[in-house]
This record gives structure tokens, C-alpha cells and sequence, in this order.
């Protein structure tokens, strides 16, 4: 059994290569890929918290937010294809209908 | 009685109403002039019975207050729609009423036939409301409603008939005129809430006897009324209106223009004669005004050859006698003329009207001539008002005119006098010649058809009364003295104040002088009616032995450029700024300016403000990201 600080780095580092892909990768699903990368990286921390206060609602929150990315994965790929399908691509930088 | 006085207003108010909300489904117009006549008749009445009420009381409580509503309750000023009847405001509600009782009659006969002929009784009926208004209230700012609402009437009536450009020219040229005078009266309301803190009379008159003679206060509020005289009642440099008015239908000129509303300046005077009279510089300043109001239209009046205008230059030129009479102090003599003027000239006006009737809207006398045989009854009534005017004894025109001119020489100077003096010449010698032109001599009209007849008795009624006023009213005042000792309780304040500040001892053998200066200025009147018989009775190429007379001649017939004057030191500056100045630089680059400006920033703003948001959704993450890491080391380092 590590320390409660191990967890937290490998959930920071999780969370910050995830923000990261965010940021600056171009395929919409790559980012979407990273989007769960950060979802995950605080599951860990929720649950590594949970473990060590022996409170057992951080782990109960772990399942509510798998549900609900499993619910977005689904709703965003959906978007994805539909996109693929007006605009024959999905690098998020030609996707700039919204330019000012 | 007293429960009558708002009725005397309501009367004419209802008949507005009926006329102004029923008019247009007359199945016969006639109505419309009956219902008319009859509100103001009725309206006439009800005032004589407040008057015969008045007589029996004792002179000391014949002022009656009558509240009829509260108006304008603010801090300590307390304005109300309420009614102050005392002797003088009776004497100009009969006037107003009785004269425009008959000047509602003529009408009928009058307007016959024209197609705004219930719109006419409409208005006219307004304007008596206004006028009525304006001599009753018991406030300044009550008198300045009815003072503004005559306008108005004035500026429907003058442009009655609105087809033609010339009537709404007229119209409008009257009612910017007023505004002018109008502002000097806004003026002085304001000054006398600062000075008095009210604007009732009841207060403001007795604070003001406190205050002293020669209070700068005074002095603006009398200068700013006095300006606000000027527009309403035709003075220098605001009479220029007048004459113009003409342009409307002739009742309209015998009752606004000659009997009521252009003496509402004078009514504004005396009932605020104690403010005049604690002001010695403003009453020169009237005298002056008026001596030279009364002279300049008198010589303009001279050879006009419109009927019309010569009557309406008279009127400005008497009501210049009206405000010399005031301008020395003599307040009731001012009123009397006020009186007397109202009988003769609004019976010259309607006879002018059936003259013009007659004639078919002839208004030229070069084109008339000979009327005498055809119309008897309008030459007879002319001929006595023109006799009234020129100041023959017994007529009522000589007691009121004599009246001032002796005031004008005890309590002013005998510069006054000769002045006042050589402009009854000059009226005596004008109006005759107008009597000649138009009833003697040979006919200068087509005779062939249509020859012109006698009005109808609704036409000739009113103006047999009105003569007979004209013959008779003088008796009221110099030979009985009962009008100055009826006005004694308003005025005797006011005169008794002017008399002491000029400290003048009364001259030996004053009443000796006073006669001789009576025998002179009738001498003077029978000179001017000699002159104008010699030149015109009998003659008909009058025009070309006018012109020799050069300047004088020149001068007259062109108004003395006053018009022209106006027009190139205040109408044309007045459009030149506007369109060079006003226009082209304060409208179009100041005001267009700023409001486009205002939308050309905000679009080079958001020109720059905008590039923030580039459609590219990684961008935003990059912000929210930086940002978060922003908020979160602030709170970690501090």
C-alpha cells in the first residue's frame, strides 16, 4: 500500500497529459479519447481519497461519473460521425464556424 | 349673484363644446352661430347681474373672490383656478361679452354661406373662454393661461381661412410675435416667485407696497410685463403683427383685433398698477413707447388704401393712447379709452365687414367710392364711430381721448401732449379720409350688375348699437365721473403712488388750462376732418396727387420699412445662422457627429474585441486552462 500522495501524482499527471491532448491535438477523437483521460484521472483521486478516510461516497461518485461518460462517449461520437458527415473531417481546427 | 361668475365662463364653454363636438352633423349650419350667440348672450347676462349685484353693495367690498379649484399646490405656492371679480375685471367682462355678444350676431350674417362656418363659432366661442379667463383670474399665472389661449384663437382666426399661403403666413407671423412678448411675461412670473413667493394678486400687491418705489425687483418683473404688453397689445416693437392680422375674417378683426385681446396688455397694467407704479423707470419707458407707437401707426395709417388697414393701424395707434395714459400714471383714464375704443372701433370694424360684404371681398377704397346711397344704415354708423374717433364732442372717442391727453400734460409734460395732440390730427385727417373714399365721391367700381345693397339686421343691429355706444359711453367718464370713481378702490393706489414719486404741484389755474387744452385738441380734430374734406371728398384721382407729397407719401405707404427692417437685421440673420451655423455645422457635424461617431467607435471596438473569438474550440480550452492556473496560484501565493 502506497502513500496517498503516490495517488495523486499519477492522477496529476493522468489529468495534466489529458488537458494537454485537449489542447493541442487536432483529431476530435484523440481529444475525445483525452476528455476521458481527465475524467479518469479524477476518478483515481476520488477514490483514492475514498480509501484512505474510509468514506465510502467518494467511490459511490466514481460509478455516477462512469455513467455519465459512458452516456458522453456516446452522445460524442455520435457527433463526431454526424460532422464527418457534413464536413468529410474531424481536425477540430477547420471546424471554426464561430469565427468572430 | 356671486354663485353666477364660474357660469359666466362655463357658458361660452359649453358652446364650444356643442359647436366643436356636434358641428360637423348640423343638418343645418345656422345652428352653429345660434348656439354660439346664445352662450355668449347668456354669458352677458349672468355678468350683468354680478354688476347690478356690485352697485348695490358698498365700493370697499365689491372685490369678490370665487375659488373654484385648487390648481397647483407646491411648497408655499398655492395657485388656483379661482376668480377675482372686482371693478375692473367687471368692466372688461362686459365689454368682452356685450361686444362680443354682437360681434357673434354679425357673424351670423357675416360668415353666411362659408363653408368653416361652425368651425368659426367654435373658435370664437374659445376665444372668449380665453379672454374671459384672462380678466378674471385672481392670479398671474391664471391671467397668462388665458393670455396664451387669445393667442391661440388669434393664430385659428387669423389663418381662418388656411387655403391661402398669405392668411397662414399672417397667422404665424402674429403668433411668433407673441411668443416673444409671451417670454417677457414667463419672465416675470418667475422673478415675482423669487421676489414674492406667489403670484396671486391679493398677495403679491401688498408685499410690493412694502418693498418701496424703485426695487430693482420691480422694476425687472414691470419691464418683462411690460414686454409681454408690447406683443399682446401691439406696441413697438412688437406691432408688427397687427396689421397683418387683418388677413382674417373682419369679426375676427372688430373682436380680437380691435375690442378685446389686443387690450388685454392694458388690462395687465392696471390691475398690476401698484407693481407700475412703485417703478418710475418702466412708466417712462411706456410713455415713451406709446407716444411713439401712437405716432408711427397714425402716419402710416395716413395713406393706406386698404380699409382695413387703415383701421388696423388706428388701433395700434390707439392703443398707444391707451399706454400713455398708463405710462403717466393714469390708470382708470387708460381703461376708459379701453372702453370707449371698443364701442367705436369694433363698430368701424363691422362696418368696414359690410362694406367688404357689399363690395364682394373688396377691401381696395381706390375701388369704392359713393356708398353712401347704398348703404345707408353701415354710412351712418361709420360716420358716427369716425366721428367718435376723431374726437368730437359729445362722442365717446373725445371724453377718453381728452381724458389722456390731459393726464399727458399735468402728469407728464406738454411735449406729451403736443405729440399726442398731432396724432389726433393725423387720426381725425385719416379715418375721414377713409369715410370719403369709401362712402363719397363718384362710383370707382364696376356698376353695371350686382350693385351693392344693404346688409341684413343681423348685420346692421349690432353696429346701430354699437354707434349709439360709440355716441354715448364717453358720458360715463369725464362729464359724470362715474367710471373713475367706480375704478377709485382698484386704481387709487397705484395713482396716488405715481403722483407723489413725481412730486408735481398741481399748476395754477389748472382747470382754466385744462379747457383751453380741450378747446385746442377739438380745434386740432376739426383741422385734420377740413384737411381730409378739402383733399378727398369730392375728388377721385387721389393717388397720383398723393405721390407728391415725396417722402412723407413714400414712407407711409411703405409702413416706414418697418417689415423691411426686420426682415434684414433679425429674419434673414436669423436664417442665415441657422442654415450656415445652425444647419450645416452644429446639426451636421456636431449633433450627426456625435451620434455617428458613437456607432463608428463601437464598431472599431468590437472590430479589435472580436478577433478574441476565433471559432477554434482548442483556443478557449487554452484560456480556461490559463485561466484556472491564473486563479489557483493567486490563492496558493497569496
Amino acid at each position: 500500500m502506497s502513500s496517498l500522495s503516490n495517488y495523486l501524482i499519477v492522477s496529476a499527471i493522468l489529468f495534466m497529459i489529458g488537458a494537454a491532448g485537449v489542447m493541442f491535438r487536432k483529431n476530435v477523437i484523440v481529444i475525445f479519447m483525452c476528455v476521458e483521460l481527465m475524467l479518469n484521472a479524477v476518478n483515481l483521486t476520488l477514490i483514492a481519497f475514498s480509501q484512505f478516510m474510509g468514506d465510502q461516497q467518494g467511490q459511490i461518485l466514481v460509478f455516477f461519473v462512469m455513467t455519465v461518460a459512458a452516456a458522453e462517449a456516446a452522445v460524442g461520437l455520435a457527433i463526431v460521425i454526424s460532422v464527418y458527415r457534413n464536413k468529410e473531417t474531424i481536425e477540430i481546427d477547420k471546424l471554426n464556424l464561430l469565427k468572430g | 349673484m356671486t354663485q353666477l361668475i364660474p357660469y359666466i365662463v362655463a357658458a361660452p364653454l359649453v358652446g364650444f363644446l356643442i359647436n366643436g363636438l356636434f358641428g360637423g352633423k348640423y343638418k343645418n349650419k345656422a345652428i352653429a352661430g345660434w348656439v354660439g350667440t346664445l352662450a355668449v348672450t347668456i354669458s352677458f347676462i349672468m355678468a350683468c347681474g354680478v354688476f347690478f349685484d356690485m352697485l348695490s353693495m358698498p365700493a370697499e367690498s365689491r372685490a369678490i373672490h370665487y375659488k373654484l379649484l385648487d390648481w397647483i399646490n407646491v411648497g408655499k405656492v398655492n395657485v388656483g383656478i379661482s376668480y377675482l371679480i372686482d371693478q375692473l375685471s367687471i368692466i372688461f367682462i362686459l365689454i368682452i361679452t356685450g361686444v362680443g355678444a354682437l360681434i357673434h350676431l354679425y357673424s351670423t350674417g357675416y360668415m353666411k354661406g362659408d363653408p368653416g362656418y361652425t368651425r368659426f363659432f367654435t373658435y370664437l366661442n374659445l376665444f372668449i373662454v380665453m379672454m374671459l379667463t384672462l380678466v378674471m383670474a385672481d392670479n398671474y399665472l391664471l391671467t397668462f393661461l388665458g393670455w396664451e389661449g387669445v393667442g391661440l384663437c388669434s393664430y385659428l382666426l387669423i389663418g381662418f381661412w388656411f387655403d391661402e399661403n398669405k392668411n397662414n403666413n399672417a397667422a404665424k407671423k402674429a403668433f411668433i410675435v407673441n411668443r416673444v412678448g409671451d417670454f417677457g411675461f414667463l419672465v416675470a412670473m418667475g422673478v415675482m416667485l423669487v421676489a414674492f413667493g406667489s403670484l396671486n394678486y391679493s398677495d403679491i400687491f401688498p408685499t410690493a407696497l412694502g418693498m418701496g418705489s424703485g426695487n430693482t425687483m420691480l422694476i425687472i418683473i414691470t419691464m418683462m410685463l411690460f414686454l409681454g404688453c408690447t406683443g399682446k397689445s401691439a406696441q413697438i416693437p412688437l406691432y408688427i403683427w397687427l396689421p397683418d392680422a387683418m388677413a382674417g375674417p373682419t369679426p375676427v378683426s372688430a373682436l380680437i383685433h380691435a375690442a378685446t385681446m389686443v387690450t388685454s396688455g392694458i388690462y395687465l397694467i392696471a390691475r398690476s398698477n401698484i407693481l407700475f407704479a412703485l417703478s418710475p423707470p418702466t412708466l417712462e419707458v411706456i410713455s415713451i413707447v406709446a407716444i411713439c407707437t401712437a405716432l408711427l401707426a397714425a402716419m402710416i395709417a395716413l395713406f393706406q388704401n386698404d380699409i382695413k388697414k387703415v383701421l388696423a393701424y388706428s388701433t395700434v395707434s390707439q392703443l398707444g393712447y391707451m399706454f400713455l395714459g398708463l405710462g403717466v400714471g393714469a390708470f382708470g383714464a387708460g381703461v376708459f379709452h379701453v372702453m370707449t375704443h371698443a364701442f367705436f372701433k369694433a363698430c368701424l370694424f363691422l362696418g368696414s365687414g359690410a362694406v367688404i360684404h357689399a363690395m364682394h371681398h373688396e377691401q381696395d377704397m381706390q375701388k369704392m367710392g359713393g356708398l353712401k346711397k347704398y348703404l345707408p344704415i353701415t354710412f351712418w354708423t361709420f360716420m358716427l364711430a369716425t366721428l367718435a374717433i376723431a374726437g368730437i364732442p359729445p362722442f365717446a372717442g373725445f371724453f377718453s381721448k381728452d381724458e389722456i391727453l390731459w393726464k399727458a400734460f399735468s402728469q407728464g409734460s406738454a411735449f406729451l401732449w403736443f405729440l399726442g395732440a398731432l396724432g389726433a390730427l393725423m387720426t381725425a385727417f385719416y379715418m375721414f379720409r377713409a369715410v370719403y373714399l369709401t362712402f363719397y365721391g363718384k362710383e370707382r367700381f364696376d356698376t353695371g350688375h350686382h350693385l351693392p345693397h344693404e346688409v341684413g339686421p343681423a348685420m346692421w343691429i349690432p353696429l346701430v348699437v354699437l354707434a349709439g355706444l360709440s355716441v354715448v359711453g364717453g358720458l360715463l367718464g369725464t362729464p359724470t365721473n362715474a367710471l373713475d370713481s367706480w375704478l377709485a378702490p382698484v386704481v387709487e393706489k397705484g395713482e396716488a403712488l405715481v403722483l407723489a414719486s413725481k412730486s408735481i404741484p398741481t399748476p395754477p389755474f389748472a382747470s382754466q388750462i385744462e379747457q383751453l387744452l380741450l378747446i385746442i385738441s377739438v380745434l386740432v380734430a376739426l383741422t385734420g376732418i377740413v384737411i381730409a374734406t378739402l383733399y378727398y371728398k369730392r375728388r377721385t384721382t387721389l393717388a397720383a396727387k398723393e405721390k407728391n407729397l415725396g417722402a412723407v407719401y413714400t414712407l407711409s405707404t411703405n409702413k416706414f420699412y418697418v417689415d423691411e427692417i426686420y426682415d434684414k437685421t433679425i429674419i434673414q440673420p436669423t436664417y442665415t445662422i441657422s442654415n450656415s451655423f445652425l444647419y450645416k455645422i452644429v446639426d451636421v457635424k456636431i449633433i450627426d457627429g456625435i451620434v455617428n461617431g458613437s456607432a463608428a467607435s463601437i464598431d472599431w471596438i468590437s472590430g479589435i474585441i472580436r478577433k478574441i473569438q476565433t471559432g477554434i474550440v482548442q483556443n478557449y480550452a487554452v484560456m480556461i486552462v490559463v485561466g484556472i492556473l491564473v486563479l489557483v496560484s493567486y490563492v496558493l501565493i497569496f
